[in-house]
């Protein structure tokens, strides 16, 4: 049943889409660990950490272009689930420091020693089971997209508001996480990481199995997002984006609907910040800046939004260029480049590069699809 | 003004009334100078007050050179170095060609500069002028030295200017406090005095009382402490709520732009805030050209950089609005992305052209320094600020009620193909309205450039707090924006003594997002059919 | 008005009574009675601004009255729940814009309004099964959309679109349908086999149907209720409706 819930319909394209992340997780860890520095097909430890970074982006991107695409809900917050997740997986490096960290403290952190702490802070507890704090990362975002969607749903909180609203979220978040007294570090965040699961962080091979595991989530949460679209729950879901009301007058809880769609997204975006945060090395409170939640938003946008393949590729795309961008001559540009972006894209590309292209290819056949229109906000 | 000895010369006389008669002032001042050369702090403390009562003719000036640090001892002779670099033998007056050699500067513990304080201040309690007494009041009231009390209780019973006297009573009243041989029945009736006066000095003053006092009279400090702490509590609350009023102006220069263009057209504008810092940058611009070209016209910068921020931001709002937002007019989403954008090219447009640090503006002379009322300190610039919002708020409301454009807006607004149906230009009516929204946060850019930095960076700054006032206040409604405004700003100053400023801006993050839950339409949304702006 | 017997509290599918409505002043329903018996078909008329719609929203769970009984089925009272409760229960709702979901195909519309459990988990898992894929059929064939069924909803004309929402409304299989305009920008053809097609439906189903048209009306042969300002102006056979000063007087103007 599992299988069959995440493998029917699925479709060409989502079929290279799985090939090619399958192929370049288990091929560019090889092509690092494998082939000596010197060949032209050796891909060195710090590309390697780029495009891993790349790819968790990949996973926030999915992550949100199921809400928005799919549903409707442009989260202006989703980079708090993914800063979330990446605290939880950033508290359980923090304990495998050990005694090792600047103070030898064997229990607490070095910031806490610092900030003259007697001891750990029960939040802190259990963080330094992986399992647990795996669980964490599912189980943060997931809780805090729960309660938040919960209200805001059943009260019908729609649109321009939601999108306010959470952008809302993730300031606080942000502010919250800015103090020392919340406990996780204040400003700094949390860094200087030794071990994960007894690997040295910084070695080769763990790298390369990190890369490996970000391919392998990536797949795994395709999958799941690809099953949820193409079910009937998925049905509901677009249905609820393009009419709303109509689906409540058709039976369906439209609350219930968004708020399962809503929760698993962010437990989606925290698996992407568990990743991404042993590849970067630190997480601090600036991933809670509602900027980096926009951005999120425009890799999705660029890619073609309502299309899993397409946030991804968006989100590659995206975070390829910045990096080409910013480390050149070009780097004062880069800001123009990306507000030139969202307003080329949300003008000219209403569906994305995947979309147009789409379009493109259909249109030399027939004439060109209805252009997709934004739902009315509820009133 | 009287010359400083001629004025010794008086406390003398008054001082020898009450001084100890059988020391003679010349002896008096001998032992003085020994003493100032004995290099111990008590002796020094000593012959400070040795020296006011001596009367001698150099003995202002002797302490004002302690005080400095200018006056030099050993050998058993006491020198003063002037201000200009003299020297001359503090005895008698005579100036000294070179630096007398192996003096040293006599040294200062804060004790001995308490004791100078109050000499100081007892010198200058016979001052002609009242307000020069009222000064030295203070200075003797600050110090509490015991040995003034005979000079002060003299120039009590001469004073003749009410407000001196009581400054002059609260002196009295601060040494019997630490006085704890005086007359019991005195030191109730000084902390009586000290309740009267009841501000933060007496507040220390009388927190001051030696533990060994009595028990009625630590009764009464207990009363009058627990008194002046509820006044003063009283009073900081109000400056709390000025504070608020303050902050609620700023975020309703900041909000009521967007409160137009969000609230009136449904257009989400996520580059408000760079309207507000082009606002800002342009006054910085009109300063920097005023200073270079016509620096006498510096007070009136604001005035002529208000008309030009409201140009230069209602100018490129009125280019975003054609440019951009007119094609996503019904898909809000999409605007809230493009300007995104559009902030996103103005902000770093900005630090190309001005660099990424602050740029300073100044505050024209009627903006700077502050008054007090009450127990309230009030500074010109907030005040102004609060002038200027409200300013705003009525001529916008005056703009959309009263004349012909505010009608076709709204006409626009509620009704869009009616209105060009009876010939209302809809597409210009859209670029006004946009461009009034916009110039409105450039007139607030000028106004924030006063107390904010001015950076590329400013406009982000506001941009959450201002969509928070435009929702909570209730979207179309400007009278809810201004209510919002106002008290989101009180609720941030009272809760931030609190909580803190951090949390105390969470926790109203965390109310804003829980009240649009209950209200979704804000706080004075019409509801039903008949909403209108 | 005929006031309903204490016994036809029970009997009647729908029974409004007293119910009133304001928006900001604006009494959009005052003191409105009416009963539906079940298997009855029903055409309200009246001007704009009677009250039409504003009924079908308080029937619905899109507005709640201020005041007023509101009961299906002899004992559930509507107005304590919201749309989804509501629809569950066995109330159809056609609106007056044709709303189907643009982005579906029309099979995929209609699945979505096929009789069946609304939970989340239960849709997730879903899986269509023989009988059901059969009744998707049916319908297709009833509203004649059959072969376009792989196409957009979004593609389809005004007309079609106004059948393929009364095929969803057969698929949710309800026992009160309230359709609203459903003649509304059709060709004379067009209505006429909407007529036909509602009628077939008022054979195991109570209809309630908002029209303007009253050639549409004719054509349906039920008994009709005017609103005028809120609340029911006549009540009976159109011809006797159609007859009565008052219902000439406010559709003539004053």
């Amino acid at each position: 049943m599992i299988t069959r819930f995440l493998l029917s319909n699925m479709d060409k394209r989502g079929y290279a889409f799985l090939a090619i992340v399958a192929a370049i997780g288990l091929l560019v860890p090889l092509a690092n660990l494998l082939i000596p520095a010197g060949s032209p097909f050796h891909v060195s430890t710090a590309t390697m950490s780029l495009w891993g970074k790349y790819l968790c982006y990949a996973l926030l991107a999915i992550s949100l272009d199921l809400v928005w695409g799919y549903c409707g809900i442009l989260s202006l917050g989703h980079g708090a689930f993914f800063a979330l997740g990446g605290y939880a997986m950033g508290m359980y490096l923090m304990r495998q420091i050990g005694s090792r960290g600047v103070y030898g403290n064997p229990v607490l952190p070095d910031f806490m020693v610092f900030l003259n702490w007697g001891e750990l802070p029960w939040y802190w507890w259990g963080f330094s089971s992986f399992p647990f704090a795996m669980l964490m990362v599912l189980l943060v975002p997931g809780l805090l997209a729960f309660v938040f969607g919960w209200f805001a749903f059943r009260s019908r909180v729609t649109g321009v508001y939601l999108s306010i609203i959470t952008q809302a979220l993730t300031y606080a978040l942000l502010l919250a996480f800015f103090r020392n007294d919340m406990g996780f570090g204040g400003n700094n965040g949390l860094t200087d990481f030794k071990d994960i699961l007894g690997f040295n962080v910084q070695a080769q091979g763990t790298r390369a199995a990190l890369f490996a595991m970000t391919c392998t989530m990536l797949i795994a949460s395709f999958l799941i997002a690809r099953g949820i679209v193409t079910s009937k729950l998925g049905k509901v879901v677009i249905a609820i984006r393009d009419a709303e009301s109509r689906t409540r007058f058709l039976g369906y809880r439209v609350d219930r609907f968004k708020l399962f769609v809503f929760t698993v997204s962010a437990c989606m975006a925290g698996v992407a910040g568990a990743l991404y945060v042993p590849q970067v090395g630190i997480i601090n409170p600036s991933e809670f800046a509602p900027a980096n939640s926009i951005e999120t938003v425009i890799w999705v946008a660029v890619g073609g939004r309502g299309s899993l393949v397409g946030a991804a590729l968006g989100a590659v795309v995206v975070n390829w260029a910045k990096t080409m961008f910013t480390s050149g001559f070009m780097a004062p540009y880069w800001l123009f480049a990306l507000g030139a972006l969202f307003v080329f894209v949300t003008l000219f590309m209403p569906k994305g590069i995947l979309g147009t292209a789409q379009g493109w290819w259909e249109g030399r056949k027939r004439p060109a699809p209805v252009p997709a229109a934004e739902p009315a906000p509820a009133e | 003004m009287p010359s400083l000895p001629s004025l010794l010369r008086l406390l003398a006389v008054v001082a020898a009334l009450f001084a100890a008669p059988t020391t003679a002032f010349a002896q008096s001042a001998d032992e003085a100078f020994a003493r100032l050369n004995a290099d111990s702090f008590s002796d020094t403390a000593r012959a400070i007050e040795m020296l006011v009562q001596s009367a001698h003719p150099n003995a202002a000036v002797i302490i004002e050179a302690l005080a400095d640090g200018r006056l030099l001892a050993g050998g058993g002779t006491v020198a003063v170095k002037t201000k200009e670099g003299g020297f001359f033998d503090a005895r008698t007056g005579q100036a000294l060609a070179a630096p007398p050699a192996g003096l040293n500067p006599v040294r200062l513990n804060n004790n001995v500069r308490r004791v100078i304080q109050g000499a100081l201040g007892g010198l200058g309690l016979i001052n002609p002028d009242p307000a020069k007494r009222v000064a030295a009041a203070e200075a003797v009231f600050r110090a509490r030295d015991v040995s003034v009390l005979p000079v002060l209780e003299a120039a009590i019973a001469k004073e003749s200017n009410d407000r001196a006297r009581r400054a002059l009573r609260e002196a009295q009243a601060a040494i019997l406090i630490v006085k704890t041989d005086a007359p019991p029945f005195d030191r109730i009736a000084a902390v009586d005095v000290l309740r009267e006066r009841g501000d933060q000095d007496a507040l220390a003053t009388l927190r001051a009382l030696p533990g060994d006092a009595s028990p009625g009279l630590k009764e009464a400090q207990a009363r009058a402490i627990s008194e002046i702490e509820g006044k003063l509590a009283l009073w900081r609350a109000g400056q709390n709520l000025w504070y608020g009023l303050s902050l609620g102006s700023v975020l309703l220069l900041a909000a009521i732009g967007l409160a137009i263009t969000f609230g009136v057209m449904g257009v989400i504008n996520m580059a408000h805030g760079e309207m507000v810092m082009l606002g800002a940058y342009t006054t910085f611009v009109v300063q920097e050209l005023i200073r270079s070209h016509a620096p006498y016209l510096f007070d009136w910068s604001l005035a002529i950089a208000l008309p030009a921020a409201f140009i230069v931001a209602g100018a490129v709002g009125i280019a975003i609005e054609r440019g951009v937002i007119r094609f996503l007019y019904g898909r809000p989403l999409e605007t809230l992305l493009a300007t995104w954008g559009i902030s996103l090219i103005l902000q770093q447009a900005v630090r190309t052209a001005f660099g990424p640090t602050n740029r300073e503006v100044g505050a024209p002379a009627f903006m700077s320094g502050a008054f007090e009322l009450g127990g309230l300190a009030i500074t010109w610039n907030r005040l102004w600020i609060i002038v200027f919002a409200g300013l705003v708020f009525a001529a916008l409301l005056a703009i959309l009620k009263l004349t012909p454009m505010g009608l076709q807006m709204r006409a626009v607004t509620q009704n869009r193909r009616m209105a060009s149906a009876m010939g209302i230009r809809t597409g210009r009516i859209d670029a006004l309205t946009f461009g009034l929204g916009s110039g409105v946060a450039g007139l607030a850019g000028v106004a924030l450039s006063q107390i904010d930095n001015v950076s590329p960076n400013l406009g982000q700054s506001y941009i959450i707090d201002s969509f928070m006032v435009v929702v909570f206040g209730g979207v179309g409604n400007l009278w809810g924006t201004l209510i919002s405004a106002m008290s989101l700003g009180v609720a941030n100053k009272l809760l931030e003594p609190y909580a803190g400023a951090v949390l105390g801006k969470i926790a109203l993050l965390v109310f804003i997002i829980l009240f649009i839950q209950k209200r979704p339409r804000g706080l004075f949304a019409l509801k039903g059919r008949a909403v209108e702006a | 008005m005929n006031a309903p017997t204490p016994g036809a509290l029970t009997s009647s599918l729908l029974y409004l009574d007293g119910v009133s409505v304001s928006f900001d002043g604006f009494k959009a329903i005052r003191g409105l009675s009416l009963t539906i018996e079940p298997g009855e078909m029903r055409a309200i008329i009246g001007p704009n601004g009677a009250g039409k719609t504003t009924m079908m929203d308080i029937i619905t769970g899109k507005t709640r009255p201020d005041e007023g009984t509101v009961m299906f089925g002899g004992s559930v009272d509507l107005t304590r729940l919201d749309e989804a409760a509501i629809a569950n229960l066995g109330i159809g709702r056609k609106f007056q814009k044709p709303t189907v979901f643009d982005f579906h195909t029309i099979e995929d519309n209609i699945l979505l309004a096929l009789k069946s459990k609304r939970t989340v988990l239960k849709t997730l898992f879903w899986q269509t099964e023989g009988p059901q894929q059969k009744r998707i059929d049916e319908i297709l064939a009833i509203i004649k959309l059959a072969d376009k069924r792989e196409k957009l909803a979004g593609s389809l004309s005004h007309g079609q679109k106004q059948w393929l929402e009364i095929g969803m409304l057969l698929a949710q299989d309800p026992k009160l349908l309230l359709v609203d305009e459903p003649a509304a920008g059709m060709t004379d053809g067009e209505t006429a086999q909407t007529a036909v097609l509602l009628k077939e439906i008022a054979r195991d189903h109570s209809v309630i149907v908002v029209e303007h048209d009253m050639g549409f009306i004719r054509e349906l042969g039920v008994k009709v209720t005017v609103l005028h300002e809120g609340s029911v102006l006549a009540e009976g056979p159109l011809d006797q409706v159609s007859a009565n000063e008052r219902v000439v007087e406010v559709y003539l103007g004053r």
